[in-house]
């Protein structure tokens, strides 16, 4: 195949924009900022794609989801590399993505707010700087966290007081 | 009559592994190359500690006493077991012989194992299943901002992506290391037993031998000893603060990072390994 006739990685970013993550599925592998780089090598298309958490069992899925998605494309050469350097963070979900999150009901993460080890110093210092946690439903700020961890490592859960409803929240990481 | 070998030397490891080999069914247990060995070792003692640990804590699920603890031990296991994919699949790597993480994990008997002994005393019941966990989570989080500056990137990639997983795994344990311990007196009482008989499982994680001595001097992993300061200063802001007493012994079992193990291992590794064991190369 000639150069000229492959897809721009423009075109291939489009399309993994338009692959859903498996588990939450109203944001894009691309909202998610798991796809580390786009690019031909000679004929075979690379994907370098990093792993949320290195347990995370939809990576595997992840990585089904874009060999089909880009093989639908007419990509035959496709090459899925792993990377883990710098390793992901919730910084990279896009704007569009943490307005899906909401919308969907998951609050957004609140950037700066990973954890270090000493949970007394991270609420200290987010109380200090006013970073509260807002119910997705009723966009109240009385809200407490009942786990650290929610449905998927990813996410924990909270609760409202206000509306009294559950929630989850995608934690910083 | 020959007489027993002695239990109490790094020797057992060796003499049962020669044992198991002359057994004619037995396959041979592949050595790494050569200037590899501790670096091999190193990585096997970090990912076995993960993969023994987060298979113990994965067997409370569908047991913990709430459902959010439940999904939170889950979640801490799975931590764990992805972060030993990734340790023991470098230890593949670094040992040159084609084995994979799931080669290690699954195929190994106990004596190659180089887990911390506390990884695998057994659960009891949830308040010594937490501060287990709290004990090892203070070790690990030091553990892994040493290796975060390894010199060797490969290493240091996968500890700075464990470490902030890790960092999530230590506010959890010390916060309900804190609200068990200073929360009514059957849970004071219970932390105060598990801390007491964890103690003597604790020292092993700072007590180093020539192996780690090779990796500090290349900068490729921490000295176990130069992470007590830490993980003494971790325990004492949260000990005290769940009125709990650190207790004075120094006594300290030791061997599980030699691969002189517990009994409890053979029955971890009894149902992790029986799938792989009697339908060898099965999968889903």
């Amino acid at each position: 195949m000639a150069a000229a006739t492959h897809p721009s990685v423009e075109e291939v970013w489009g399309w993994l924009s338009e692959v859903p993550d498996p588990e939450i599925p109203v944001i894009s592998l691309t909202d998610l900022g798991i796809i580390r780089g786009v690019e031909w090598q000679g004929d075979t298309l690379v994907v370098r794609v990093t792993p949320t958490y290195s347990g995370c069992p939809a990576t595997s899925i992840i990585n089904l989801d874009i060999e089909t998605a880009l093989r639908s494309h007419g990509i035959d050469k496709l090459r899925l590399e792993r990377q883990l350097t710098p390793p992901w963070t919730t910084d990279w979900i896009t704007q569009a993505g943490r307005e899906k999150l909401r919308a969907y009901g998951i609050a957004p993460p609140i950037d700066g707010t990973a954890a270090d080890g000493v949970l007394a110093g991270r609420i200290a210092r987010m109380s200090g700087a006013n970073l509260t946690i807002a119910c997705p439903r009723c966009g109240s700020t009385h809200t407490e966290k009942i786990s650290q961890f929610g449905s998927t490592p990813c996410k924990a859960n909270y609760r409202c007081k206000d509306c009294l409803e559950p929630f989850d929240y995608f934690k910083c990481l | 009559m020959p007489s027993l070998p002695d239990m109490t030397t790094p020797q057992v490891a060796e003499l049962a592994r020669q044992q198991a080999q002359a057994h004619p069914a037995h396959p041979t247990v592949p050595q790494p190359d050569e200037g590899q060995e501790a670096l091999f070792e190193t990585l096997l003692r970090i990912g076995d500690s993960a993969l023994v640990l987060g298979h113990r804590v994965s067997e409370w699920c569908g047991h913990s006493p709430a459902l959010e603890e439940d999904i939170a031990l889950a979640n801490v296991a799975l931590d764990l077991i992805g972060q030993t994919q990734l340790w023991l699949g470098l230890a593949g790597e670094v040992e040159g012989q084609g084995r994979t993480a799931d080669d290690l994990a699954y195929l190994r008997d106990a004596w190659d194992f180089r887990n911390l002994l506390i990884c695998e005393r057994p659960n009891g019941d949830f308040g010594h299943t937490l501060m287990r966990q709290f004990l090892f989570d203070a070790w690990h989080h030091e553990m892994l901002k040493g290796l975060a500056a390894s010199s060797d990137p490969r290493l240091a990639e996968i500890a700075a992506k464990a470490g902030k997983e890790v960092a999530y795994h230590l506010e959890r344990s010390s916060d309900l290391v804190v609200r068990l311990g200073d929360g009514t007196g059957e849970s004071h009482r219970r932390m105060q037993q598990a801390l007491d008989a964890l103690w003597p499982y604790a020292g092993e994680m700072f007590l180093g031998d020539d192996k780690d001595a090779q990796m500090a001097a290349r900068g490729i992993a921490p000295d176990p000893a130069s992470l007590r300061a830490g993980w003494d200063a971790t325990l004492r802001h949260v000990l005290t603060e769940a009125t709990l007493q650190i207790p004075e012994g120094d006594f300290s079992h030791k061997g599980g990072r030699q691969g002189i193990h517990t009994e409890q291992l053979g029955y971890i590794l009894a149902e992790m390994q029986f799938l792989q064991r009697a339908y060898p190369g099965a999968s889903w």
